[in-house]
């Protein structure tokens, strides 16, 4: 490896060739302000907020799009370099609007914090500004294009990362907006709503639609009985809310908060998640069996069901029909729950907390709703929207004491827990896989071979002598990858895991976002690997840790579903997908 | 080829862009291919984008990221009747901003827009080379000298009545 010395504010540096000035520079300590530049995204060099002065160079530099060089003489910081930096975000400034106090992002958005950290006190520019009508046209992500300051997060995200290439620049000059094709609503465009441009964005030109006064309205309602269930995913990132460790879960403390908010009932995803895993696997060995529909692709991730309707159609019968651990527990709630409580199903309320805003969208699809004409989640907000309702109500989540999950949907093995992270899907259904196929008691629980930060992995489990060939995707132009290999038949497949965010529901489009000034950006690997990290020792610290020893649902059989893949199972527990347009390019 | 039953595109369209497709890059013959459909159609509608997404493989929202960026290209079909004001220094320090708000007063539409009737569209263009003449108004292959705003009722008037013959 060839090095690269050279002198940055008067201090020598020496870095690996090919990194940049801006890395560089990170590297001793001087922080280059910086707003289009994202540390997992390409490099944009748009917003020429992080230029710097080389020696031998008559204009500033940007530091994230200049590679350093043998002997350049660096510096960061100039008063003309400051008034430049500050030019600048006073420019993006008189092209937004003016209402910060009432922004989503108020207090943690990239723009005000530059501009209060550049020293933008007063407004001098009065200009031309522009006007654009606020999207709110989908269930999950709205668009508001007055607040995008053009720094293409989001256009790159959507390419880079998802494969769906749903946002471009269009028109030039003053008139650049980004939108969808041909200016389309959202809701008209291959939008797959996984919520990553909201992530990335460094103002609110993206946000997810706020549910949270039909929950209040839920909860304040005498007549409503209000069920809420919480993600995997949730109790691994919460406590970010409230500068909390990483690595660490707060499935205690959170429902808790939920019980002390006004819930009716506080119950747990990871038992669904179980349940999805008795009925997937039950439909991965008829499959086996048949040999037909082969390689079964997971369903939970909606992000994903709305990407293969609308590029993958052909693949279509390879989804398991399985709904979602989400929509099976709100299934239940309103009729096993139901039945159970002696309720009218009318009259409960479900709410789920996800990490994801494509799950918005995924409970209002008509397939989810019962015969009798209700949904049936009635609402479902993010994990960034369950902190906001919590520090509304004035709860001091740091002190909460830890609380239980009610039963009886509320109980859940270690298999449950880390269907959050990428490959815990395929971990747990391969736990009960294993003891299903050979009727003997798995000894190695782990599977470490579909563990993965990294976007794709293939393995080849052997249980005893029989070859399952898995494979585990997560970001959507990894799923790409695979399904590529698919349709080509270049590799038999069994079984294959899809998430469509990176790192898998951990790093989900409903996420808290990390505060600005911690320099940890959404998507960050070593963020997505403390918040898995947190399910697996929750997994780990159980002694329940298969889905198909999980008691609550051996009842759940017993007592109403008969068996995996029993009549009623398939009524009130799968799901039918279809075709969507427009169709998208691969 | 029975490519002409899935598009709407014209065959010529349809086989120069499978062409493209063997060649090298053949992304970078996306501009190529929309002057080609604007050659044929007069513009480029969002049919025949998407159309052109699909058989090129390139995701529609570039295809019309590029579109939108190009003042060459048309997005909206250009009238019967296609005015064009010029723009240039001779014609516009005579008064052809003034000129152009008639137009635009007159038949209720903006610049690159077209009349609903589809009988007018409207256009600033840069110097056409007859400044002795300005300011300059083409319609069609006519070109209109030293024309005053006061005259551009009577000049839409003139071609309207033509028209009902």
């Amino acid at each position: 490896m060839k090095y690269i010395n050279a002198v940055i504010d008067g201090l020598s540096v020496s870095v690996e060739e090919g990194k940049t000035i801006m890395e560089a520079a990170d590297s001793i300590g001087s922080h280059v302000p910086r707003l289009c530049f994202h540390p997992v995204l390409s490099t944009e060099g748009a917003c020429r907020i992080c230029v710097v002065d080389v020696e031998g160079y008559n204009n500033h530099l940007p530091a994230c799009a200049t590679k350093l060089q043998d002997g350049m003489i660096i510096t960061t910081n100039s008063p003309s370099l400051r008034e430049t930096r500050r030019d600048l975000v006073e420019l993006l400034l008189d092209n937004h609007p003016k209402n910060c106090l009432t922004c989503e992002r108020d207090g943690n958005c990239e723009l005000q914090n530059l501009s209060y950290k550049l020293g933008v006190r007063e407004r001098l520019f009065e200009g031309w500004r522009k006007e654009f009508k606020f999207d709110d046209s989908n269930v999950s992500v709205l668009r508001d294009a007055e607040k995008c300051i053009l720094c293409k997060r989001c256009v790159r995200v959507c390419s880079e990362i998802q494969g769906v290439h749903n946002l471009s620049q269009m028109y030039r000059g003053v008139k650049t907006v980004v939108s969808p094709a041909f200016m389309a609503p959202m809701d008209e465009s291959v939008c797959i709503k996984c919520g990553q441009c909201i992530n990335v964005c460094p103002t609110a030109a993206f946000i997810e639609r706020d549910e949270t006064d039909k929950v209040w309205n839920a909860i304040n309602d005498p007549n409503k009985f209000v069920v809420v269930q919480t993600a995997p995913a949730i109790r691994s990132a919460i406590g970010e809310g409230w500068d909390m460790p990483y690595s660490t879960s707060w499935t205690g403390k959170t429902v808790a908060a939920l019980r002390r908010l006004g819930f009716d009932a506080v119950f747990d995803t990871d038992f669904t998640a179980d349940l999805t895993i008795m009925e997937e696997s039950h439909e991965l060995m008829e499959r086996l069996k048949s040999g037909e529909n082969l390689p079964m692709i997971t369903s939970c991730s909606p992000g994903w069901i709305n990407f293969v309707e609308h590029f993958y159609p052909e693949l279509l019968p390879n989804v398991s029909t399985c709904k979602s651990p989400m929509q099976m527990l709100s299934t239940l709630a309103k009729t096993y729950y139901a039945e159970k409580t002696h309720r009218d199903p009318k009259d409960i309320y479900v709410v789920a907390v996800m990490p994801c805003v494509a799950k918005k969208f995924e409970a209002k699809r008509p397939e989810h709703y019962s015969p009798n004409g209700y949904p049936y989640t009635d609402a479902v907000i993010t994990t960034r929207e369950l902190i906001w309702m919590i520090k509304a109500y004035g709860i001091d989540f740091v002190k909460l004491h830890e609380d239980e999950f009610d039963v009886p949907l509320g109980t859940s093995s270690g298999a449950g827990d880390i269907f959050g992270a990428t490959g815990g899907v395929m971990e747990a259904a391969l736990r009960t896989a294993y003891e299903k196929i050979t009727g003997e008691s798995i000894e190695n629980l782990t599977f470490t071979e579909v563990r993965a930060v990294e976007g794709l992995r293939e393995a080849t489990i052997d249980i005893k002598g029989t070859l399952v060939n898995v494979a585990v995707a997560n970001g959507l132009n990894n799923a790409k990858i695979i399904l590529e290999k698919v349709k080509s038949g270049e590799k038999q497949f069994h079984l294959i895991e899809i998430m469509a965010c990176p790192g898998g529901c951990v790093n989900g489009g409903g996420q808290p976002i990390p505060h600005v000034n911690k320099f940890i950006y959404p998507l960050d690997k070593d963020l997505v690997k403390k918040r898995q990290q947190a399910l697996y020792s929750i997994d780990e610290a159980k002694t329940l840790r298969k889905s198909h020893e999980n008691p609550a649902i051996l009842e759940l059989y017993k007592e109403f579903l008969e068996a995996p893949g029993s009549h009623i199972a398939h009524e009130l527990l799968h799901t039918t997908y279809s075709e969507k347009s427009p169709k998208g390019i691969k | 080829m029975c490519t002409n039953k899935k598009y709407t595109l014209s065959d010529e369209i349809v086989d120069y862009i499978n062409e493209c497709l063997v060649k090298e890059h053949p992304e970078s013959y996306l501009i190529a291919i929309l002057h080609k459909v604007q050659g044929i159609y007069g513009f480029l509608s969002e049919i025949h984008l998407d159309e052109v997404a699909h058989l090129l493989q390139v995701p529609t929202a570039n295809v019309y990221g590029v579109a939108t960026f190009y003042h060459y290209f048309r997005l909206k079909p250009r009238g019967q009747f296609a005015i064009s004001v010029c723009m240039g220094t001779a014609c516009f320090v005579k008064g052809a901003d003034s000129v152009l708000t008639s137009f635009k007063s007159e038949l209720g539409i903006d610049m690159g827009e077209t009349t609903s009737d589809g009988l007018f569209s409207l256009e600033g263009t840069r110097c056409i080379g007859v400044c002795a003449l300005a300011p300059v108004v083409t319609i069609n292959d006519r070109v209109y000298s030293n024309v005053v705003s006061q005259q551009v009722s009577q000049i839409l008037n003139e071609i309207k009545a033509a028209e009902r013959v």
